[in-house]
């Protein structure tokens, strides 16, 4: 019997043959955490009484989700970070770098790779054909003490996106439908294994837009075949070596195929405060907005960024909004700035912030106000998330986003794309 | 039932693999969120001090009315969302004895059993707040006594057995220095 991406992934990382269900030790290739979750992680690797970290090259500690430091007390889980990373061999991405997982797309992860990381949306990896899962740090101090963790080889559900995209719907819409379609457990303790025609079309940025939200349908992991554009990426990213190709043997057992037709699906919103209360744009009724953010591990890389940009060029955004804009990583803030990108959002009234998490998690540089509705590309928007439970988040793709903000509230970027 | 019946001590589980305590119902989706706010961010190297604001957006008295041993009870996919190990930090670190749920998000369940608090799932449907609860680890049932009635919770993976009974994995990495599994 064949096996699934997963199944190959991590025999090849046990040394014995694994199907679905089974539990073992594996190696893994990329550990990292953030400043939420690294400080915990190196207090238990000091309780364990490990001082290095196994793989140096290959662990990292990032500094992005309040970066940089709003306050004292993480100032000090900065310096903690720092000096384990300088003490430990691990390597440190410090407050200039940006977003984790985009960084890991960039600078570490490879197909047929195990990353792991200290933060849920290390599933983005699978973009580009790694099994990559989140975990806490207890589970992460292990994985820096002896680049070993324990699995177990999840069940795969097939999702074969289909049809063909329609003007103004990006992968943000098709992954907002997905886990509309499957609900936000509809894939715990699986893999899901994105195939069909759209995902073979779909450019590497968008892929890693999917699978970075495969958790928000419970997933462990969301993985992506690898091919040419796989490739292309890797060889921009200056790591060429690094491709090798992953798909699943055509014989592999899933527990589950979903059929998407995407030439159905219209651009989607998330309401609050679960991003499967999601609905076509067409079902929303008129949501006056106060905050828009662009940006995130889901979407603030260049593409993002351009599609934004090709709204907002000669245009304003509506006097009510607040538009804030991050870039997720130094790499794509750089690219941004060279195109002009950074230009035209200043022009139009955005605020751009520098590459990081920004407010995303409610730490920092644009918490809520008590019933402020923001509309933003990021991939929850669970009560609270935004630093206030009196907030309301909805969710929804650049495009959608960028003429909302122009509007004031939630539009149907149809009307404005040629 | 007598008056200290949820004052139970750790030892006194251990002994019997027995909890006991009150029942806290919450719903389905209780988001890390919920349970660790992240504008509570720069706590999170203060668990102490954060486990003060445990489960606050979902119950703003939470922190308050519990008692040491109460379990938490709620639907479908609890724990969902970030990979914050704070949030079964802070859980147990407030006293909460043990979480039934019908189903439980991922990387929640396996942080819990890392820092020692044991999920149970189980169908919690007919359980109501404030039931007093007993829970037999090993028979793998719990006992409502304000309803009288037993429900069965699913056995754990033999690697979180014994990752739980060697008291954690930082406790089992140290003893076996690796995996021993
Ligand atoms: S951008 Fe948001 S979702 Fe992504 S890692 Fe940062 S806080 Fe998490």
């Amino acid at each position: 019997m064949g096996k699934t991406i997963s199944e190959k992934i991590l025999s090849e990382h046990a040394g014995r043959e694994l199907k679905a269900g089974d539990i073992s030790v594996v190696s893994i290739d990329v550990v990292f955490a953030q400043d939420g979750t690294g400080p915990l992680a190196v207090s238990q690797l000091k309780k364990m009484g490990f001082d290095r970290v196994a793989d140096p090259y290959n662990s990292v500690f990032f500094i992005d989700h309040a970066a940089p430091s709003p306050r004292k007390e993480l100032s000090d889980s900065h310096k903690v970070l720092r000096n384990f990373a300088a003490e430990s061999g691990a390597v440190l991405s410090d407050i200039n770098r940006g977003v984790c997982h985009q960084v890991v797309a960039e600078d570490y992860a490879c197909p047929g790779d195990i990353v792991i990381g200290a933060d849920s949306h290390t599933c983005t990896a699978g973009a580009l054909g790694a099994f990559a899962t989140g975990m806490g740090s207890t589970d992460i101090a292990v994985g820096f003490a002896l680049s070993k963790t324990w699995m177990m080889v999840p069940h795969t559900i097939k999702v074969n996106f289909e049809g063909s995209i329609q003007k103004g719907v990006y992968a943000k819409d098709l992954i907002l439908y997905l886990i509309y379609k499957i609900t936000a457990d509809g894939a715990t303790y699986k893999a899901l294994e994105f195939s069909g025609q759209v995902s073979s079309e779909l450019e590497m940025e968008d892929r890693l837009t999917i699978s970075n939200m495969a958790v928000e349908a419970g997933a462990k992991a969301g993985i992506f075949a690898t091919d040419e554009k796989t490739e292309n990426y890797l060889k921009k990213q200056g790591r060429p070596s690094c491709f090798k190709e992953i798909f699943p043997d055509s014989d592999a057992e899933y527990e589950q195929v979903i059929n998407i037709d995407c030439t159905l699906i219209e651009p989607m919103i998330s309401r609050p405060h679960t991003v499967d209360n999601a609905t076509g744009i067409s079902g929303i009724e008129k949501v006056k907005i106060d905050q828009v953010l662009i940006g995130t591990c889901t979407n603030g890389r260049i593409s993002d960024l351009r599609v934004a940009a090709s709204i907002l060029k000669n245009r304003k955004v509506a006097g009510s909004v607040r538009l804030l804009v991050v870039p997720a990583s130094s790499n794509v803030y750089m690219d941004a700035i060279r195109e002009g990108l950074i230009e035209i959002f200043i022009e139009s009234g955005a605020t751009v912030v520098n590459p990081g998490c920004g407010p995303c998690v409610g730490v920092h540089q644009g918490a809520l106000a008590q019933g402020d509705v923001c509309l933003s590309t990021q991939n929850r928007n669970f009560k609270g998330r935004m630093g206030n439970p009196e907030g309301f988040i909805y969710l929804s793709s650049p495009a959608t986003a960028a003429w909302s903000a122009v509007k004031g509230y939630i539009s149907d970027p149809r009307e404005v794309l040629v | 039932m007598n008056d200290n019946f949820t004052d139970n001590t750790k030892e006194e589980q251990d002994k019997k693999g027995m909890l006991k305590g009150k029942a806290f119902k919450f719903g389905d989706d209780i988001s890390t969120d919920l349970i660790a706010p992240g504008r509570y961010f720069h706590l999170r190297s203060n668990l102490p001090e954060l486990a003060k604001h445990v489960l606050e957006d979902a119950d703003a008295e939470f922190a308050k009315k519990i008692s040491r041993g109460d379990i938490v009870v709620a639907g479908k996919n609890f724990g969902l969302g970030s990979s914050r190990e704070h949030a079964p930090a802070i859980m147990k670190i407030a006293g909460v004895g043990a979480v039934l749920a019908s189903s439980f998000a991922r990387i929640f369940f396996r942080n819990s059993i890392n820092v020692g608090l044991p999920v149970l799932v189980c169908d919690t449907s007919s359980i109501q707040d404030g039931d007093r609860l007993l829970i037999d680890l090993k028979k793998g049932i719990v006992k409502d006594i304000d309803r009288d009635i037993e429900i069965k919770f699913a056995p754990l993976p033999d690697v979180m057995i014994k990752i739980l009974s060697d008291g954690g994995l930082v406790e089992h990495i140290t003893k076996n220095r690796g995996f021993n599994l």
